[in-house]
């Protein structure tokens, strides 16, 4: 009854042409309902599910006091990740690209941010009850823009070699009116007030992109991310906080970040996500790539799948 | 497809052409058989149900979510309570598809026109990713802080985040719950009609009795190809 032909062009019998048994898909239906039920009830009461609070401006200027002002400066000396990133934030970067088509830059700047202006000058301005942020304002506001930088960056740097990074260690410089307003700043996000002033809404504050970019710029999110292993680097796209899966889904999206030559590439963005394109695209057209849908003809795991079916037509 | 139709509906109207349609998409009595070809006998078979079940438990504990509003389930043990339900709802939906992606492979269940029915299935699985993942960026704690200004610098690489922005809740929330779930929806009715339209695949190399040719019977699909081909 079989045929055991070698000739690779067969066609595949119709379904309804062979003998049937019964099978009731409605019960079949309502056991794996009630199964995953059950069984998610189980995990859930178990296991509950991770919620790290959220790290509000004020805590960060709590706890990392330091590393805000440090942002702060860098925000104003144009060194920071969003200072630097290109689109679609601004234009002082060009952006990764992906064989040589600069996808980034097309596709241009659409949430327009300001690091230096947007992130600290401008919330630095409702601080009008502070005179020395307002004096130290007024100096900022009257200066060149290469005087500005100057400042800034003197001050990043020294910053950077102070113990422990702490304001109140900085060798004395000629900083300009920078260490005010980064002090004044971080006395901002302390009150708490400051992811109001980040957002664009009068009102509705829907949308946190720029308080995000922000807390982002500076190195205290990353090191509580880091201490539960979700850095890029640590697999940390499919990890989750706590010891809980995260999105394991991701586990191929996240190896090649593991590896060369994506892991020191300054596209790596970009190539990670054109490899996966490539790769997802295989999955999808597998059955119609010669070879490649040959597969579980070679290694024979139907004939276990199968197996009842097989020895009754003595295959 | 469905050639026999098309020849008699030449000069009908829209609505007796859909009608024809739709009665012709699925063969008759096909569409909720209580008979199964013989050889269906495999756990591997139940894992498409034990997806889709899950997809229907992710479902009902996330319009339970929804219930309270973006942050409730921060501040109610219910709400925190429901958020479990969905966070292990949804790690079984991708355990049981990812096991369902594998057992159609080794069955190289595309096989005899089913071509489609796999692709609609790799569309589920993106479909799904990004439902997930738009889900982890609409947490509002410490965990979407991170996830999104992580996520953001892959998607502005390739010019896509200047349209979908990651660190946007509100947008996120919106594709969370309203346009991803309604494209996996959509798509999963398409993927099981397809499933019911073709019949289960035959075990590789099986010829229905009585076929002394195998392929003989009329393909629904008008496809007879090549054995490991859809
Ligand atoms: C939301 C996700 C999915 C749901 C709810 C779903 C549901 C189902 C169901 C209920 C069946 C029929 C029962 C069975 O054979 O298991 C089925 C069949 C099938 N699924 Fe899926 N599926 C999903 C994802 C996928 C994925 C990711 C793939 C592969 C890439 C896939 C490929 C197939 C194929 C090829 C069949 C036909 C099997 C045959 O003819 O024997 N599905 N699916």
């Amino acid at each position: 009854m079989m045929l055991r032909a070698k000739a690779p062009r067969r066609p595949v019998s119709d379904s309804h042409a062979f003998p049937t048994r019964s099978y009731d898909l409605v019960k079949e239906f309502l056991i794996a309902l009630a199964v995953v039920t059950v069984l998610t009830v189980v995990l859930a009461a178990v296991f509950s599910s991770p919620d790290d609070k959220a790290i509000s401006l004020q805590s960060w200027a709590k706890t990392a006091p330091s590393d805000v002002v440090a942002t702060a400066a860098g925000e104003l000396a144009g060194t920071t990740t969003s200072a630097t990133y290109g689109p679609p934030y601004n234009t002082n970067g060009d952006g990764q690209q992906l064989l040589f088509l600069p996808l980034q830059k097309w596709a241009g700047v659409r949430y327009p941010v300001d690091s230096a202006n947007d992130l600290v000058v401008g919330p630095l301005r409702s601080m009008t009850g502070d005179p020395a942020v307002t004096g130290a304002l007024a100096r900022w506001d009257s200066a060149t823009a290469q005087q500005r930088t100057t400042w800034a960056t003197a001050y990043g740097d020294a910053l950077s070699k102070a113990p422990d990074g702490e304001p109140a260690k900085v060798a004395s410089g000629d900083y300009g009116p920078v260490p005010a307003m980064a002090a004044g700043f971080q006395r901002l996000a302390l009150t708490g007030g400051l992811e109001q002033q980040l957002t664009s809404g009068p009102f509705y504050n829907a949308d946190p992109t720029k308080a995000l970019l922000l807390l982002a710029d500076g190195s205290y999110l990353e090191d509580q991310a880091r201490a539960q292993s979700l850095g890029g680097d640590q697999w940390g796209m499919m990890n989750e906080t706590g010891n809980y899966p995260g999105q394991p889904w991701l586990w191929l999206y996240t190896f090649w970040y593991q590896i060369d030559p994506f892991k020191s590439s300054d596209n790596a963005d970009a190539l990670v996500w054109g490899l996966m394109m490539v790769l997802t695209l295989g999955l999808m057209l597998v059955p119609f790539i010669p070879g490649l849908r040959s597969i579980p003809r070679w290694i024979p795991v139907h004939r276990l799948i199968w197996r009842d079916w097989y020895r009754r037509t003595g295959h | 497809m469905t050639a026999p139709a098309r020849a008699t509906t030449a000069h009908t109207t829209l609505t007796e052409r859909l009608r024809t349609r739709i009665e012709h998409t699925v063969p008759q009595g096909q569409a909720l058989p209580d008979r199964q070809p013989a050889y269906v006998r495999s756990w591997v078979y139940v894992f498409g149900v034990l997806t889709l079940s899950a997809f229907l438990v992710v479902l009902v504990s996330g319009a339970i979510l929804a219930v309270g509003g973006l942050t409730w389930w921060h501040t109610s043990s219910v709400g925190h309570f429901v958020n479990s339900l969905h966070l292990w709802s949804v790690e079984i939906f991708f355990a049981t598809m990812v096991i369902h992606l594998w057992g159609k492979f080794w069955m190289a269940a595309w096989r005899g026109g089913r071509g489609l029915t796999w692709v609609t299935g790799v569309l589920l699985f993106l479909a799904s990713i990004g439902t997930a993942f738009t889900g982890y960026l609409s947490q509002t704690n410490f965990d979407s802080e991170w996830i999104s200004t992580q996520a953001k610098d892959g998607l502005n690489a390739v010019g896509i985040g200047a349209f979908f922005n990651v660190l946007n809740p509100g947008q996120m929330l919106l594709w969370h719950v309203v346009l991803l779930p309604f494209v996996v929806g959509l798509i999963t009715v398409w993927h099981v009609v397809l499933v019911r339209r073709h019949g289960v695949v035959p075990p590789i190399d099986a010829v229905a009795p009585g076929e002394t040719v195998p392929g003989d019977a009329p393909d629904l699909s008008t496809a007879s190809q090549e054995e490991a081909r859809p």
